[in-house]
């Protein structure tokens, strides 16, 4: 099982959790699996063509998952995927 | 009857060698130790290009470290050629120096002869005093003050993030601090934004600062832009700062500082926060990724809590804060590692840091092109998002 992290703005779609965790060899079943459980969150990570959404990067440990083999890349028992999407408060 | 001192000198100068100060001109950069003997308040006025410092009052316990080899030649100097003449005696008669040379007429008469001179930038007591922690650290030292007193150092904000950066930057001694923010203080802000305070409720906040700043540090200019930094003035407001510090709440005005700092190479020391968590990063232009390399597009509305007011713990923009001001001295210091290409995401109910790569794109629409080539019109440029934004309210 993979852990991954969940990052505020999509807590809500989550049930609140920050940190879930999902089966699946590699970074798109993994997310797809988050998708099943979490309807909500499909359309929030995933675009309609199937890929990931341009603004929502997502990293296997501490590695952007673009510069892997994207949805493809396969991820190990205890690895971390963490979700991040862009952040603009300063205030 | 034991001589004058004035006659002792008078026979101390018919046993060692004197030279004029043309010789000496010469000899600059031709192996001589130049050394300077006077007191230090003389030195900090201006001396010879080159030469090294040791008071006659330390001489003795000093020399062998600024003047190792005993056989070498070593010129020493005064204001008139006195005490030089004193210090030449006790090289050459206690310490044993080979080659030692008094200047005749000393330091005056360089002068007067219209020779170069080096005025060494120097801290007054007071500063030497205030930044007497720095001084301690070989990190910072004298050299690190000076390029923070030299530094001109943007403040995008002095909100949450940019309260206690602008306070440490200022403490720090920047010597220059620009603040851009067109709003006033208001009572809500006041959990966090601590260059403020309860009696300047309704003041511009370009102005509360600026008074919070001046009690803390007299030595920091503040340059003050109370208005909203957009496309029409950006270049002007952050063109000759050093670094920038993005504390800034939208993502239109990012993307816009981000293409503008590219094409003036201007590094950003970016952060981010919301409820318990906190982002940042440095974006250097060419040495890093940019803004656009990390998130090519914004989120949509409803993943953009920006777009609207949310919670945020008062402390994490000061931590947030504090980490940016971290940065920018290091930028400014050129020490230790820069964030650069690298993101940290810190968790303030788990007490998590988490760091993440980040990747310039080869692709970038802004980074991957030369400088020059990115036009005013391009500044900032997203398909419909303002108005995306504004849907979401």
């Amino acid at each position: 099982m993979a852990t991954i992290r969940i990052p505020p703005v999509l807590r809500p779609s989550v049930g609140g959790e920050k940190e879930l965790t999902a089966s699946g060899s590699s970074v798109g079943e993994i997310l797809r699996s988050v998708a099943d459980a979490h309807p909500d969150t499909q359309s929030q990570l995933f675009a309609s063509d199937g890929g990931l959404n341009r603004y929502v990067n997502v990293y296997l440990n501490d590695e952007d998952v673009r510069v892997l083999d994207g949805l493809d890349t396969s991820v190990g028992e205890g690895d971390t995927l963490v979700i991040l999407p862009a952040m603009a408060g300063g205030r | 009857m034991s001589p004058s001192g004035a006659e002792v000198l008078r026979q101390i100068k018919t046993r060692i060698d004197e030279i004029d100060p043309a010789a000496v001109r010469e000899q600059v950069g031709n192996g001589a130790v130049i050394v300077d003997v006077r007191e230090p308040e003389e030195w900090g006025a201006g001396h010879i290009p080159g030469a090294v410092h040791v008071p006659k009052s330390y001489l003795e316990s000093r020399i062998e470290g600024a003047v190792p080899d005993r056989s070498g030649d070593v010129v020493l100097y005064c204001a008139s050629g006195n005490r030089s003449a004193w210090a030449a005696r006790t090289l050459i008669e206690d310490l044993g120096y080979e080659h030692v040379e008094s200047m005749t007429g000393g330091f005056t008469l360089w002068k007067d002869r219209g020779y170069e001179v080096e005025t060494p930038r120097t801290l007054t007591a007071e500063q030497r005093e205030r930044y007497s922690r720095h001084l301690l650290l070989p990190e910072v030292g004298l050299d690190g003050q000076q390029k923070l007193l030299d530094a001109r150092v943007l403040l995008l904000g002095a909100g949450g993030l940019g309260s206690p950066a602008a306070l440490y930057l200022a403490a720090a001694g920047v010597g220059t601090l620009g603040i851009v923010d067109n709003d006033e203080v208001d009572l809500s802000n006041l959990q966090r934004q601590v260059i403020h305070s309860s009696e300047r409720i309704g003041v511009s906040k370009v102005d509360s600062a600026e008074q919070t700043i001046n009690a803390l540090n007299p030595d920091v200019n503040v340059e003050k832009y109370p208005v909203r930094l957009g496309a029409d003035n950006i270049v002007e407001i952050i063109s000759g700062y050093d670094v920038i510090v993005d504390g800034l709440d939208n993502f239109p005005t990012r993307y816009l500082l981000n293409d503008a700092s590219v094409r003036l190479g201007i590094p950003v020391v970016s952060a981010a926060i919301l409820g318990f968590e906190g982002q940042l990063s440095v974006f250097k232009p060419y040495d890093g990724p940019c803004y656009r390399c990390l998130f090519p597009v914004p989120p949509p509305a409803e993943l953009a809590p920006s777009c609207g007011a949310n919670g945020v713990l008062g402390v994490l923009p000061g931590t947030m804060g504090l980490l940016q001001a971290t940065e920018v001295i290091k930028l400014i210091l050129g020490e230790g590692e820069p964030l650069i290409g690298r993101l940290l995401m810190y968790d303030a109910l788990s007490a998590r840091v988490t760091e993440v790569k980040v990747r310039r794109d080869p692709d970038c629409p802004i980074c991957s092109r030369e400088p020059e080539s990115i036009a005013d019109e391009e500044l900032g440029v997203f398909p419909d998002y303002e108005a995306f934004c504004a849907g979401a309210h």
